[in-house]
């Protein structure tokens, strides 16, 4: 078995919080930089950056994978994540169908971009994209399913946007793939939530900007960088597994 | 004051729970960060929230609460409504937003 060292969450410019400098080429030298295999992008309620990152990743030996941060309508902060582009896209119209009709304030928030390898903007998003979507943490879970997705509840430990905020305790019907904890995760939550100890956890940098891609990170052993590969890590099977977390 | 008392008073429409509907009424409780309501709601209030998911009936079973109020017009998942109507525990509905219920709830117990 091979390490391979995953920071799967992390913002582009694209976010409404994401800072500027987050754009693909940048994302990608810094993950290497960093001696990171693999990473997640995961934008607020969006997909569109992820294939640019992709493909730059490929070509530098990055593997990426895709996806989105879903704000559910409990706001519940959800990673999600996709084997391929078809996959991708399907999830991006349904993500689109259920944004609430809110615009971005842009001085507040700042432009919400996408951009190009050559860091030319190629399309804004007008609505303001944190905003929760109409549907709930259940119904976004069946739809990841629905595609084959990965669904892992983000920073589960954090007082806001969290599973355990909004919600009080894990949902009984609710079967995510991995917990994600946030970079700043005290033993004592840990402590208080046995329930936890069923699952995978991640840590990951949860970046907005440069310098904070790969300041946490998970360590998966596994064969190959695939999805599949990281799906059986995550449950834990065929010998794959996260093995430690920083 | 019973939950009924106030379902009469503030136009409120049931929508599960009915056989709660004498619970004694000491108290309001507004809030949709459930973390919060199982640290800080009392027994007997009733907890005011535009949160439908079916944990709201399992936090208010938790606390005791006497009802749970949802506000805005917001509809409530099945699950939500059949836990409601397992726990006794009376689900209410109302077109007002949090704030407008609040204040004329806080009216009528502290008249």
């Amino acid at each position: 078995m091979n390490q391979f060292k995953a920071d799967l969450h992390m913002h582009t410019v694209l976010s409404p919080c994401g800072s500027l400098e987050m754009n693909p080429s940048v994302i990608v030298d810094e993950a290497l930089k960093q001696g990171l295999d693999i990473i997640g992008i995961t934008d607020h309620n969006t997909t569109k950056q992820c294939k640019v990152v992709f493909e730059l990743g490929k070509e530098k030996g990055l593997v990426v994978i895709c996806g989105a941060e879903v704000t559910t309508k409990e706001e519940v902060h959800c990673l999600t994540f996709f084997e391929n582009f078809e996959k991708l896209e399907k999830f991006e119209s349904y993500l689109d169908n259920y944004l609430p009709d809110v615009p971005n304030d842009t001085e507040m928030f700042g432009h919400q971009v996408w951009v190009n390898r050559e860091e030319e903007i190629v399309g804004e998003e007008s609505r303001l994209l944190i905003s929760g979507i109409d549907q709930s943490i259940e119904e976004v879970e069946a739809k990841v399913r629905s595609l084959g997705g990965l669904f892992i509840p983000a920073h589960v430990d954090k007082g806001r946007f969290s599973l355990y905020s909004q919600l009080g305790f894990m949902p009984f019907d609710l079967k995510p793939d991995a917990i994600g904890l946030s970079a700043n995760v005290k033993d004592e939550f840990l402590a208080n939530h046995k329930e936890l100890e069923n699952y995978t956890l991640l840590r990951s940098s949860d970046a907005h900007q440069p310098d904070l891609i790969g300041s946490h990170y998970s360590i998966f052993e596994m064969e190959h960088r695939t999805f599949e590969e990281i799906r059986m890590a995550l449950h834990q099977t065929n010998g794959r597994r996260v093995c430690r977390t920083v | 004051m019973k939950v009924s008392d106030i379902v009469k008073l503030l136009k409120l429409k049931v929508i599960g729970g009915e056989e709660g509907l004498d619970n004694e009424v000491c108290g309001g409780y507004t809030s949709d960060l459930l973390s919060d309501v199982m640290g800080n709601a009392d027994e007997g209030q009733v907890w005011i929230t535009l949160q439908t998911h079916r944990n709201v009936m399992a936090v208010a079973s938790l606390k005791e609460v006497a009802a749970v109020i949802i506000v805005k017009g917001l509809e409530a998942e099945e699950n939500t409504i059949n836990q409601s109507n397992d726990e006794g525990i009376p689900l209410l509905s109302t077109d007002l937003e949090a704030f407008e219920l609040s204040g004329q709830l806080y009216k009528i117990l502290n008249p």
